[in-house]
């Protein structure tokens, strides 16, 4: 989108908007890891596919507990009206598929 | 263990229940909320998401299939772990539109239509059917093991007098807790934090079960792994297709289902919980999916065989010997099966009252937005609504029989709330997304769940005839139930979910890519997309002003809110600055009104009695474009209506100038006539007088001459004023003979000069020309020019006071076009008498200076209006100054008219 906003950010936006990404991406990687028994043919590895999903599990739980605080503060902080430049997702002008990423 | 101390049990458990209840409704109530607003109560009413089935079911289907049983907490858990994604949206927007269930949030979503939230409605009544069918079923197990357990105490009655009487309590239990009152929210806090203390109940129970099982039976952890490892039970392999389907479908469960929606949007208090839930509601999932497996194994090799996996959870402690950790586990599934149906019946009941029963009433009888109490009405279509639910639940659990595994049915019912989805992502994100795609996206996706997986779910050639499933419906192959389009061979879940989704969607779709929304729809989709976009939230859809008064509204207000109604006035009127309760009817006040009844009825009934209210019985796009089209033919009428009067003022005003001119022409002719009769009567008098004094005789010869003489000159005055007065008006009628010959333009005026000497010959006057400028031949009648020429020079001869007296003659030509100028060195004529000079008998001067009888000018100007040309007045030249304007060459003009 030209002419909205500074095509480069100050450090603290542009750290603002790395951490939605990540926040946007974690249930992708989620998911992925989570199918990865479902590619295994095979031999019955129930055990072994147990453990390894309890412990996709906990990491994801252990990522989101430490993304989730800094999402939130991000959002207050970004309470004044900023302009966004860059986060792929804009729903404000064209509306469509976006991922609700403004403010 | 006595079935009597069982129900004992139970009674006291829900009582605890509804104190803890009552208690946070009083302190909410009073505003004291305190950790009761908490993130962690909103993270643990969540956990309705775990029902019977995870209490119960998740450890028979773990010992079925095995890890499959996962899949059901993964999904959400990728859902929860990415709330930026979706969850938040969805949340900002359940609050921002005051949004009291999923159909309500679809049906506000595309254009506040009722129609949708009929559709989603009765889609989400079918499809909790099973769900609560299968809550009332594992009651049911659970009671039953205990009275199987202790036959010589207790005969425990049949299954299906227990269902019933389960179906009953539950019923009367969420009257209870539910529908005590209407919140302007749609918000339950006493009954959110019930759950919270429910979760607590149920993952200690299965914490405690499986610490037990665990630790007690098999021996520690590593024994556990070991076992897991060697099991070669023949489901346990991993589908695939089943797999990544069930993930999906699980995903988009926790979403769509309306008792989820319920704690997830309706009932949250601050958003940013929702951050806090992101990790810890699927913390709370892994806790309880944490024993599933080892319980699941060690049950498996104690079970008797023929018993049922699903009630491991109770039989394992109780073959164990273990009374009391088996009474915990059965209060834990307890309160799984309560939890959920308290919440699911009062989502569904909520939906049922504000989305069928009250638009539907409020359009039998559009007066009852005016008169009558509607808030006992809501409660008592919720109170039927309730009981109604369970009826159906009981219903089917007798129709299916009862028999099939917890977690089966569970699945038919995530699969048929899963045809949300499309609609609610699409609302959410996609502005091209309309109603009408939405509705046929639905209806679709419903009938393919329904012909596929619902009533499949009855058995085989209970609902569908079995000739249809080997067959398909009408006879063609491709409609077979478990193999549509030929998909043979599929699993008949992921089948079903896999076309119900991709049929919905792809319906959705099209049908919103070739269908157009109506303006309320919209105006929706902006506010409903750009949710986290603050100017768009300022356009949202509004009332401008109309007829309601203030105390209409708040009479209609407090009907549904209360006295909540009172303080919301109240506190809007002093927003706006006045006292009292009764503020200004605003569009912004409307709106916050409308939004405020909506969360109490929902938005299409707020919308339809705020309509009535303003006598509008329902605002539809008809009467949209009905007032557009009054509107253009009215701005048409206004316009024609403005043309004419323009067109009326211009003529006026031209009669107006006519009208003047016809007096200025009749004062004219007034003082004309005035004017020549002086004119005639001055030397009328002195002939009258001078033959008078001839007539007496006896007179001397000189003074006779003087006398004749005087008489002659008289008379050759009055001959040139009568001649002067012969040719103006031959001239002013154009009837004048014009002789077109070609002339020298200085030759004539030298002889203007020559004949013009003899005005006042007694005067020093010079005369400036340039001779090389007047070398022109015009075509023209020369007699009259050089006319135009005697005049002008002896005018100046006359009137010029200065001395000496110099007179500039300019020729110039350019173009066509000759200029004569006549400039003296005099005092020129005054400003205000310019005007004048050209009128007849204008005589600026004292009349004995003039030699005629001021008609010269007038004259000249006819003249040169007849020679095609036109004398001025040029101001500014430091004396008198006339310009003569004539064509080179004069064309004849046709029947002597003027040119």
């Amino acid at each position: 989108m030209p002419g909205q906003g500074p095509l480069f950010l100050a450090r603290a936006v542009y750290r603002r908007r790395r951490l939605r990404d990540a926040a946007r991406l974690l249930p992708v990687l989620g998911l992925v890891l989570f199918a990865l028994p479902a590619l295994g043919r095979g031999a019955t590895r129930s055990g072994g596919d147990a453990v390894f999903l309890f412990l996709v599990w906990a990491g994801l739980i252990a990522a989101a507990l430490v993304l989730a605080p800094h999402l939130v503060r991000s959002e207050r902080d970004s309470d004044a009206p900023l302009p966004e430049g860059d986060a792929g997702a804009e729903p404000g002008a064209s509306g469509d598929k976006g991922a609700g990423g403004n403010r | 263990m006595p079935f009597n101390v069982l129900v004992l049990a139970c009674l006291v458990y829900v009582i605890f229940l509804f104190l803890v209840a009552f208690v946070v409704e009083r302190r909410a109530a009073l505003g004291r909320l305190g950790f009761l607003r908490s993130p962690v109560i909103y993270t643990l009413s969540l956990s309705i998401y775990c029902t019977a089935w995870t209490f119960y079911g998740a450890v028979g289907y773990a010992a079925r299939s095995g890890i499959e049983f996962l899949t059901i907490y993964l999904g959400p858990t990728l859902v929860f772990v990415g709330w930026w994604l979706v969850l938040r949206k969805l949340v900002r927007i359940g609050r921002q539109q005051r949004v009291t269930s999923i159909a309500d949030l679809i049906s506000s979503r595309f254009g506040k239509s009722n129609m949708l939230g009929v559709v989603v409605t009765v889609i989400a009544v079918i499809a909790a059917t099973p769900y609560i069918a299968l809550q009332l079923q594992s009651l049911t197990l659970s009671f039953s093991v205990f009275a199987v357990d202790t036959p010589e105490v207790w005969r425990g009655p049949g299954n299906a007098d227990i269902a019933l009487w389960v179906a009953g309590g539950l019923a009367l239990f969420t009257i209870l807790f539910g529908t005590r009152k209407l919140d302007a929210k749609e918000q339950h806090h006493g009954i959110v934090t019930a759950i919270a203390v429910e979760a607590v109940v149920k993952l200690v129970a299965l914490l405690a079960v499986g610490t037990f099982v665990v630790w007690g039976i098999a021996g520690g952890i590593g024994p556990v792994i070991d076992r897991l490892a060697a099991v070669d039970a023949p489901g346990w392999q991993v589908q695939p297709d089943r797999w990544i389907g069930l993930i999906a479908l699980s995903a988009a469960a926790v979403i769509s289902l309306p008792r989820m929606f319920q704690v997830m949007v309706v009932e949250n208090i601050d958003e940013s919980h929702l951050a806090r839930a992101s990790w810890a509601f699927p913390l709370y999932l892994f806790l309880m999916s944490l024993f599933i497996l080892p319980i699941a194994l060690i049950g498996m090799e104690r079970m008797p065989a023929g018993g049922n996996p699903d009630m491991l959870v109770l039989t394992l402690p109780l073959g164990e010997g273990q009374g009391a950790l088996a009474m915990l586990a059965f209060l834990g599934g307890f309160s799984s099966a309560t939890s959920m149906v308290i919440v699911e019946t009062i989502a569904l009941a909520t939906m049922i009252s504000n989305n069928v029963v009250m638009p539907l009433w409020l359009r039998l009888r559009p007066e009852a937005a005016m008169s009558g109490d509607l808030r006992s009405g809501v409660l008592l279509t919720r109170r039927l609504a309730i009981a109604g639910v369970l009826a159906l639940g009981f219903l089917y659990y007798r129709f299916s029989g009862g028999s099939a595994a917890l977690a089966s049915i569970g699945l038919i019912a995530f699969a048929g709330m899963a045809q949300f989805l499309p609609a609610l992502l699409g609302g959410i994100f996609w502005r091209g997304g309309t109603k009408v795609g939405a509705l046929w996206g639905l209806l679709t996706g419903f009938a393919v769940w329904a012909f596929t997986l619902f009533l499949p779910s009855f058995g085989e050639g209970a609902a569908i005839p079995a000739q249809v499933f080997s067959d398909g419906l009408w006879g063609l192959g491709w409609l077979r139930p478990h193999a549509l389009f030929g998909t043979d061979g599929m699993d008949p879940l992921v089948h079903s979910v896999f076309w119900s989704l991709s049929l919905n969607t792809m319906v959705f779709t099209l049908g919103s890519v070739l269908t157009f929304p109506d303006p309320v729809e919209r105006i929706q989709g902006v506010a409903f997309v750009n949710a986290f976009d603050r100017e768009a939230q300022a356009e949202r859809l509004g009332w401008s002003h109309g007829q309601a008064e203030p105390e209409a509204l708040l009479a209609l207000a407090q009907r549904i809110l209360g006295e909540e109604a009172l303080t919301f006035f109240e506190a809007q009127a002093r927003g706006q600055g006045k006292e009292g309760f009764l503020p200004d009817l605003t569009p912004d006040f409307l709106a916050e009104a409308e939004r405020k009844l909506a969360g109490s009825v929902g938005a299409a009934t707020a919308h339809a009695m705020i309509s009535q209210l303003f006598g509008r019985a329902t605002v539809t796009v008809e009467d949209l474009m009905a007032v557009a089209n009054e509107t253009a033919q009215i701005m048409e009428y206004s316009a024609r209506l403005e043309a004419k009067q323009e067109e009326l003022t211009r003529t006026a005003r031209q009669l107006r100038e006519v009208n003047e001119k016809l007096t200025q022409l009749s004062v004219q002719k007034d003082a004309f006539l005035s004017q020549i009769s002086h004119e005639l009567r001055t030397p009328m008098t002195s002939i009258r007088s001078f033959s008078e004094i001839l007539t007496e005789g006896d007179l001397p010869p000189a003074m006779v001459a003087d006398s004749g003489r005087i008489i002659h000159s008289e008379a050759v005055r009055l001959t040139r004023l009568l001649d002067d007065l012969l040719d103006l008006s031959v001239l002013e009628n154009g009837t004048v003979q014009l002789n077109l010959e070609l002339a020298h333009l200085g030759g004539m005026l030298d002889r203007a000069v020559q004949a013009a000497s003899q005005t006042r010959p007694e005067r020093r006057f010079e005369i400036s020309r340039n001779p090389l400028a007047e070398e022109i031949f015009l075509l023209t009648d020369p007699d009259r020019l050089v006319q135009v020429f005697i005049n002008l020079i002896s005018n100046a001869r006359k009137y010029c006071d200065a001395e000496p007296a110099i007179l500039r003659i300019a020729v110039r030509q350019r173009g066509g076009r000759v200029t004569v100028d006549f400039i003296d060195n005099g005092k020129g004529i005054a400003k205000d008498k310019q005007a004048l000079i050209f009128e007849k008998f204008a005589r600026l001067t004292d009349q004995t200076r003039a030699g005629g009888a001021g008609l010269g000018l007038a004259i000249v100007r006819e003249i040169m209006a007849n020679l095609g040309g036109s004398i001025t007045y040029l101001p500014g030249q430091r004396g008198a100054a006339f310009r003569v304007m004539l064509p080179l060459r004069l064309e004849k003009p046709a029947d002597g008219a003027r040119t």
